[in-house]
């Protein structure tokens, strides 16, 4: 017995030896997994990374075998998406697991993104981890937008003929510019085709190597925590943070218990609830795409609404649409309007936590404003004003505020 | 500092036991959900409804097939033929035996038991059969005609399949020395009355 499974255990380690040479796949896992040091204080909020690339994967693994069976014309591809939703075994399943999937990446990005504005995780030394995860979320957006348009129905239609119109607002070459977007001289077949092919294929890579990225440049600065405290400031003998412990085990265990917590609920919603009343699939999107017939309204999906909410408060289609694009745009900007020495808002004044509570409420409104087709225009624009304000005021009020004294190590 | 110390100093020796049962559990636990995750995928790509509603049984008149004569149907996209078989035909199959591979239709997969006999069929006269060849998918031509053949001078009517020279007689026994070793398929069938017989469905009491 012992004599054979120790052969077994040679011709493993050899194995082992010979790739680690040529790959260095210990010292991969090492660096990345058993050795890379996080702080030990991670609260609820660390969750939702870690939550975003399980449903990357899952959109990834979901949208593949919707491939499979989906046809991108126009005049198949909404029967396409019927036929999988009766007729393939499962298909309803993984069409439920990719269209609410959309939905839960934007609110566990959305809170990730909060939990960074939060603990100031964009400061030095991580703006460059910021920068990614902002473009993470430019071509998120992309992606989502792209993949909405796919099932042909009427909002996938009328939803890329005005997000793409967005376009013909730059001066001088717009209509150009929209025309060669389309493909056609309307939202048409190659325009579902192009969008097929970016969605698919060009998207997926852009965003996997940016996670890729976006990871690689965390690790090399390490996690920021609740506290801002920085951990490697203080170490062992040995060269590790005292406050830090192994990513593995300790906090695979824990988002382990995050994820199955999350799939409990993502199940739910799949199994019970897949149009969430119509938040993540719009009834209007059942009815195939026609040209000849508008829908009475078109609002975006619940993810979109805040910047759509922002295009409307202003009376002016390019600069509606120039605001529209800062609104985003200026996230790329944060660490560097934020001038305060703190990182966590546990260490700064009453200033910076009624900003940030301020923004919150305006991001949150102009999403509900934006849903609604009769907004009253002043709140758009006081909403729109405050969003804005929370950024370019930043630097005054991170400046100006009496923060309170960070501990040296991490409190519990 | 001193807190992690004294932690590191007072912690108990770790319940290995418990471990063990823990991980055990939990990647059990684990590995039936990943399992129960994977079925819906794997499931996905068997033969969709409207696949399987296409692969039906088909319904096929013969009450105009004239004796010698041939029909083709598709079923499950592939060509069935329906032949009515002559007394003279089915005469010489016995005959024939000494120069078949498997005249007794010995391999049981090649046709139904409600098949496996001298005439491979249910009535001796109708001849049911899938009539792609055994050996690479081709469809073989039907030569009924007795008489010197260019791939046999001694050829007593069959199908002939022109993709490598597989030959079968009257029955889809195929022949000896020809790349195919099997006889054509004898797909499911039976028969609703005297003039219709269906293909994908098993006689009454026939599995």
């Amino acid at each position: 017995m012992a004599k054979p499974a120790s052969a077994l255990a040679k011709g493993v380690a050899s194995v082992n030896t010979w790739v680690n040479e040529r790959a260095g796949v210990d010292e991969f896992y090492k660096k990345h997994l058993s050795e890379y040091y996080a702080p030990k204080n991670f609260n609820l909020w660390y969750f939702f990374g870690s939550l975003s690339l399980l449903v990357l994967v899952n959109q990834l693994l979901t949208g593949i075998f919707l491939t499979m069976h989906y046809k991108p014309d126009a005049e198949t591809a909404f029967a396409s998406v019927e036929f999988i939703m009766r007729d393939v075994e499962w298909g309803w399943l993984i069409r439920y697991m990719h269209s609410t999937g959309a939905s839960l990446f934007f609110v566990v990005v959305y809170l990730h993104m909060f939990r960074a504005l939060m603990y100031g995780s964009y400061q030095k030394p991580r703006e460059l981890v910021w920068i990614l995860g902002v473009t993470i979320y430019l071509v998120l957006m992309a992606e989502s937008f792209m993949g909405y348009v796919l099932p042909w129905g009427q909002m996938s239609y009328w939803g890329a003929q005005v997000i793409i119109s967005l376009f013909g607002a730059v001066p001088y070459v717009g209509e150009a510019l929209v025309e060669w977007i389309r493909g056609d001289y309307f939202v048409a077949d190659a325009t579902l085709n192009r969008f097929f092919a970016l969605h698919v294929v060009a998207l997926p890579l852009v965003l996997v190597g940016l996670v890729v990225l976006h990871l690689a440049a965390l690790h090399e600065v390490g996690s920021n925590n609740p506290d801002g405290v920085d951990i490697k400031a203080k170490k062992d003998d040995n060269g590790r943070p005292l406050d830090g412990i192994p990513f593995h085990p300790y906090y695979t265990v824990k988002d382990i218990f995050g994820a199955a917590f999350f799939l409990l609920i993502a199940a739910f919603i799949i199994f019970f609830w897949p149009e969430f009343g119509g938040y993540f699939l719009k009834p209007d999107n059942f009815v195939e795409a026609n040209p000849l017939v508008t829908p009475d309204h078109i609002p975006p999906v619940w993810y979109f609404t805040p910047f759509y909410a922002i295009l409307q408060a202003v009376p002016d289609k390019l600069m509606g649409v120039v605001l529209m694009g800062a609104a985003v745009m200026i996230l790329y900007l944060v660490p560097w309007l934020d001038r305060s020495p703190v990182r966590s808002i546990r260490y700064r004044s009453w200033m910076s936590k009624l900003a940030l509570a301020l923004f919150v409420v305006a991001f949150v409104r102009l999403g509900m404003l934006g849903l609604s087709q009769d907004s009253s225009t002043f709140e758009l624009r006081l909403w729109t004003f405050i969003y804005f304000a929370f950024f370019i005021l930043m630097p005054i009020w991170t400046s100006f505020e009496k923060t309170k004294p960070v501990p040296e190590r991490v409190t519990s | 500092m001193s807190e992690t110390e004294s932690l590191d100093a007072e912690q108990p020796a770790a319940d290995m036991s418990r471990r063990r049962l823990l991980l055990g559990t939990t990647s059990v636990v684990g590995a039936v959900g990943v399992a129960a995750a994977a079925w819906p995928f794997l499931a996905s790509l068997r033969p969709s409804a409207r696949a399987r509603i296409v692969g039906a049984p088909v319904e096929v008149f013969i009450g105009n097939l004239e004796p010698g004569q041939l029909a083709r149907v598709q079923w499950r996209g592939q060509t069935i033929g329906i032949m009515r078989r002559t007394e003279r035909m089915l005469e010489q199959l016995p005959d024939l035996n000494p120069r078949l591979r498997d005249p007794e239709s010995s391999v049981a997969d090649q046709q139904p038991d409600y098949a496996r006999n001298l005439h491979r069929s249910i009535r001796p006269e109708i001849l049911v059969l899938n009539v792609h060849c055994t050996h690479l998918g081709c469809v073989p031509q039907v030569i009924p005609e007795i008489g010197a053949q260019p791939f046999d001078s001694d050829w007593r009517g069959g199908f002939f399949c022109p993709c490598h020279r597989s030959t079968f007689d009257l029955a889809g026994r195929v022949y000896s020395g020809v790349p195919a070793v099997r006889n054509l398929l004898v797909p499911p069938h039976s028969f609703i009355d005297d003039e219709h017989v269906i293909i994908g469905v098993d006689p009454e009491g026939a599995s």
